[in-house]
């Protein structure tokens, strides 16, 4: 047997071996390492935090190669970066480019308001954002090989990656005690391949690994997420917005290793300076919201 | 699939503690031999509980392990796949190194991937490491994710394992390390058709640098449960 490249097993393994870590935004080749120095088991390389793509207003659009270049040459660990909803040919860069992972991202203003990417058409796997079942379970019938809550992105509030994750992690268990002549019923309600459908039901889970993101901000917020059910936690603008990155990328790491466990937690959250701003999403106007992108 | 459904009805607590970190598993003997299979109790360090799924095939119990208190009183560790130096620092930060090197003095440990990393002399890169095993690691030796594989290989140890049938072991790569080197104690279990090492044995300790427990095939999960029973 030849070499095998891209295999779905390939594709969804590199997630697997992610399990339990913490991936980072960073956005020059200084914040890798210093997320890598704190134990990131992967960091996400963009132009700007989504915090700053909030303020900054207008076309966000996947970064300037050279910045994710820069990145890459920097750490050892895996480099994820992000394209627009819908923009293959982003996608396409990012695999020339050697990305270990590609996010088809929300935080970034969509390509295609009516389709995603066809991501079985890549060697570079996907992690897609999602609210609920039957988006996560699109987007790897998409080939999607790695799921995330979307959560509310540069916002330093989790309340909404508490609802994706309590929505994804709730209707599975629903899903669990479903007769099998129900899924086809659901499925269709959800708007999910019938296949994943069953799939999910017999797991009892998820098909691929399924992290939380948008909104975390703390060592506390990166153990809650763990504890509800998640494999693991991105930090997007949570660790470079606030006071202290060095020390408050480590303190999330270990908490979101030791995450039953809450006097270690209560250890690395102490003095950990000032934590990002923060909006309340409550108070946010709709426009404002990026989480209903995507399709 | 249905099989598995049934496995996680009867460890419901190993489900809860499955969706974790995949970093370090340990496996505990309970000193029970039934129908020819040792029994053994097994504990991990953060997560993988969930890609080690064929060890409860074989009776086996799993837990997780994070701190140097969850090494007493086990028979066997096992330090999967993940990022070498999330696993180091980590190691370090938690003081997990020392407890798991006098382990190693009587214990069998299984590295696979980034375990085969952390369990090596050397890897030309300034990482925390065991130190454990007389072999050198090139890490990422493949290049990049695009760069990732299967491969079926030939490996002549499992032969019993197979019941005698030599047939190959499929074999997953992910940004996968090489084994460099080995030094005059250390067997090669495994090599690629290039000739370039990929499996590795030195006593009790046990180096892939694939992914045993990302495919359905439990050879090696046996393999190392021979060690662990001292058989």
């Amino acid at each position: 047997m030849e070499k095998q490249f891209g295999t779905v097993a390939v594709k969804r393994g590199l997630a697997q071996k992610l399990k339990g870590g913490v991936i980072m935004d960073v956005v020059t080749p200084e914040h890798a390492k210093i997320a890598e120095d704190a134990g990131a088991c992967a960091v996400m390389a963009l132009e700007r935090v989504p915090a700053d793509i909030r303020a900054h207003g207008g076309v966000a659009r996947m970064s300037d190669p050279e910045v994710i270049l820069r990145i890459m040459d920097a750490v050892s660990v895996p480099v994820m970066a992000k394209c627009r909803i819908g923009h293959f040919v982003e996608a396409q860069v990012l695999e020339a480019l050697g990305v270990d992972y590609i996010d088809e991202s929300e935080v970034l203003t969509p390509a295609d308001e009516a389709h995603h990417v066809n991501k079985h058409e890549f060697k570079v796997p996907f992690v897609c954002g999602c609210r609920n079942l039957g988006e996560a379970l699109r987007r790897i019938g998409e080939g999607a090989a790695m799921i995330r809550t979307k959560g509310e992105a540069g916002t330093g509030d989790v309340v909404e990656a508490v609802r994706h994750a309590r929505s994804v992690l709730g209707e599975i268990r629903r899903l669990t005690t479903m007769a099998d002549e129900e899924l086809m019923a659901y499925a269709k309600e959800i708007g999910a391949p019938y296949e994943l459908v069953k799939e999910t039901k017999e797991l009892g889970r998820l098909p691929v690994v399924n992290f939380a993101a948008g909104g975390l901000a703390t060592p506390a917020d990166a153990a809650l997420m763990m504890q509800l059910g998640v494999d693991g936690v991105f930090v997007g603008s949570g660790i470079f917005k606030s006071g202290d990155p060095a020390r408050r990328a480590k303190a999330i790491v270990e908490a979101t290793t030791h995450f039953r466990d809450p006097n270690i937690i209560a250890e690395v959250s102490r003095n950990l300076g000032e934590p990002m701003v923060g909006r309340s999403v409550a108070s946010m106007p709709e426009d404002e919201l990026i989480a209903g992108r995507g399709w | 699939m249905a099989a598995l459904a049934a496995q996680f009805d009867e460890h419901e607590h190993l489900l809860l503690a499955s969706p974790a970190v995949a970093r370090f598993v340990v496996v505990k003997r309970r000193a029970l031999e039934r129908e020819g299979y040792i029994r053994v109790r097994a504990e991990l360090i953060g997560g993988g509980l969930l890609e080690f799924s064929e060890f409860w095939d074989m009776g086996v119990e799993a837990d997780e392990v994070r701190l140097p208190r969850d090494l007493r009183g086990l028979d066997g560790l096992i330090i999967p796949g993940g990022e070498s130096t999330t696993i180091g620092k980590l190691a370090v930060t938690y003081e997990l190194i020392d407890p798991m090197r006098e382990l190693a003095q009587a214990k069998p440990i299984w590295g696979t991937c980034a375990g085969a990393i952390f369990l090596s002399k050397e890897t030309h890169r300034p990482q925390p490491l065991l130190g454990l095993m007389d072999i050198v690691v090139e890490r990422n030796a493949f290049g990049r994710q695009v760069d990732s594989f299967e491969i079926d290989l030939d490996i002549a140890a499992l032969t019993v394992e197979g019941n005698g049938q030599p047939r190959p072991f499929h074999a997953v790569f992910i940004r996968a390390p090489l084994i460099e080197s080995v030094g005059p104690g250390v067997e090669v279990l495994a090599a690629l058709p290039s000739g370039r090492i990929v499996a590795a044995r030195q006593g009790n300790l046990l180096a892939t640098s694939f992914h045993p427990e990302l495919t359905g095939d439990d050879r090696f999960h046996r393999f190392f449960l021979k060690l662990v029973g001292g058989q």
